[in-house]
């Protein structure tokens, strides 16, 4: 019996620890996003697989996204009588919800899993500590990059696929089922506010934090934390994803209900 | 100088070190010998900061590692070479961008000097004509050279090896024997040699010291060393002593 509450003890206080160690990371990685200099070659590296890289993936899932609403809409608001609104509605589901969080699903799925891994086997085979021996920061070099591209790209990527889901949902409500260009637009225009624009984009910007956090974090903790080997970098890789897609929805709910 | 004074550590429950003291004065290398598994590379480890004593104090050039931080902390290892014992090469570069890493990061040096300089480093390790291929393209002592390299490049003023020669064949291993000495005229670093082949290494080294049961079970010059009628020194050199005596 003491037995137990001892270990419950002791992991709830190793779990404490390790949320307090993640927050550091977050704050150092902050700090040295603040002071320069940058790795400007790796920065753009990072862009380029962050962002560039994954606009088949967004396009795609844009597209999709943005027909299926058209379909959906269509016939939830036609028994209704009200299928003229399918405009705004394709329009702001995708804007304030739809685009920020799965473009950061897709971006975790896609990019967060690699950053995690390629950063926990850089631990693993001590290359971060031959960083370190080499007197440079691996803050800089590793995280910093990965930081600075995904609160860029995340915005970009999220409004690339809000104009492509927008434009799926017309095809499928506007042309097959026949609401028309005009008032597909035109009500879009009338009832989507800039406010709503604006909330979209700072989602995408925090969930780009959100992504890079949890998986630089997994990756760099990766033997400490995750236990060693290969299977500690596979692990640490399935938790940085797991982790940031609960986190990013989590966040999600307390961005819309608190701040909007 | 390096000096280490009764430094503690275990891993959850294995004592690894039961109070270590050593020191290795300004410009001479020892070489550090001793079971697998008895903490070579841990106490390398220490040495470098990587790893923070439990108890004790490891002080390199008057700086105490285990408490040193943020930009001291480079400062101190700017000036300091590791061979790591699995080569730690970045995998995603090539030994030419490996080796060149250090000086292109830390230095103003041109183009020109820093390709002049990684191209004869890379030949001194008889590595010539593989500069563009990638650490997971190359054997496993050919892995071992680069990483000497990359130690090397930056002119170091303490060097730290961990193995510098296993894995190679006999004829590699003494020509890095002797890159090592002629690096040492050159450079005159303090440094530490950890192998497994002390009569190779003891023509170049000034002491040697063994690790044993987690302290430092004999401390000597090599002859001293080779001399020594202790019974664990002579199980463990076991024919290396014939050969000196
Ligand atoms: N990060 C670590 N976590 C837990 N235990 C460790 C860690 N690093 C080393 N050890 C333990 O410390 C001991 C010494 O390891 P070390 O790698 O220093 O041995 P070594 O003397 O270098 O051996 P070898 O000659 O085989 O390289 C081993 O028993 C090892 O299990
Ligand atoms: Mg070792």
């Amino acid at each position: 019996m003491f037995d137990i509450i001892k270990r419950f003890g002791a992991s709830t206080i190793e779990y404490v620890r390790k949320m307090g160690v993640m927050g550091l990371f977050l704050l150092k990685a902050v700090l040295f996003m603040m002071i320069p200099p940058l790795k400007f070659g790796r920065f753009l590296k990072q862009i380029r697989f962050i962002g560039l890289q994954s606009v088949v993936v967004i396009l795609l899932t844009g597209a999709f996204s943005g027909m299926v609403l058209g379909f959906q809409g269509f016939y939830s608001l036609s028994r209704f009588g009200s299928d003229a609104f399918l405009g705004p509605m394709v329009g702001l589901a995708l804007i304030k919800e739809l685009g920020p969080v799965i473009s950061a699903l897709m971006v975790t799925g896609r990019a967060g899993s690699a950053i995690a891994a390629e950063i926990g086997i850089m631990r693993m085979s001590e290359q971060i500590d031959a960083l370190e021996l080499m007197g440079l920061n691996p803050y800089r070099y590793l995280v910093v990059p990965n930081f600075l591209a995904a609160m860029i790209s995340l915005p970009l990527l999220t409004a690339i696929f809000d104009v492509v889901g927008i434009f799926g949902g017309y095809l499928i409500g506007g042309k097959l089922l026949g609401v028309g260009a005009g008032t597909y637009f035109g009500e879009m225009a009338a009832y989507v506010e800039m406010e709503d624009i604006m909330e979209g984009i700072y989602k995408s910007f925090s969930f780009g934090l959100i992504i890079a956090w949890v998986c630089c974090f997994k990756g760099y903790y990766a033997g400490a934390f995750s236990g060693f080997g290969s299977e500690g970098v596979s692990r640490a890789t399935t938790q940085a994803v797991v982790l940031s897609s609960v986190l990013i929805l989590v966040w999600d709910y307390f961005m819309t209900s608190i701040l909007f | 100088m390096i000096q280490i004074e009764s430094l503690y550590k275990s891993f959850d429950g294995n004592e690894v070190f039961r109070g270590i003291s050593l020191e290795i004065p300004k410009g001479l290398i020892l070489a550090l010998i001793g079971r697998s598994g008895c903490g070579k590379s841990v106490l390398l480890k220490h040495v470098a900061g990587l790893i923070k004593p439990e108890r004790g104090r490891v002080v390199v050039e008057g700086k105490e590692m285990g408490t040193a931080r943020g930009r001291a902390l480079r400062a101190l290892r700017g000036r300091l070479g590791f061979l790591f014992q699995g080569g730690a090469l970045f995998d995603s570069m090539n030994l030419f961008e490996n080796v060149s890493f250090p000086l292109r990061e830390k230095t103003r040096l041109s183009h020109q000097l820093i390709q002049a300089r990684v191209l004869r480093e890379l030949e001194n390790v008889g590595l010539s004509g593989s500069e563009y291929k990638y650490p997971s393209q190359i054997s496993g002592g050919m892995v071992k050279r680069a990483a000497l390299a990359r130690a090397l490049v930056g002119d170091p003023e303490i060097m730290l090896f961990d193995e510098p020669t296993t894995g190679l064949d006999p004829v590699t291993g003494q020509s890095i024997i002797e890159l090592i000495d002629s690096c040492h005229q050159r450079l005159h670093f303090t440094g530490i040699i950890v192998t497994h082949e002390i009569s190779r290494v003891s023509p170049i080294v000034d002491r040697i010291a063994m690790l044993h049961e987690g302290v430092i079970w004999a401390e000597g010059t090599p002859s001293e060393f080779f001399a020594s009628q202790d019974p664990v020194v002579r199980g463990f050199l076991g024919d290396a002593a014939k050969d000196m005596s």
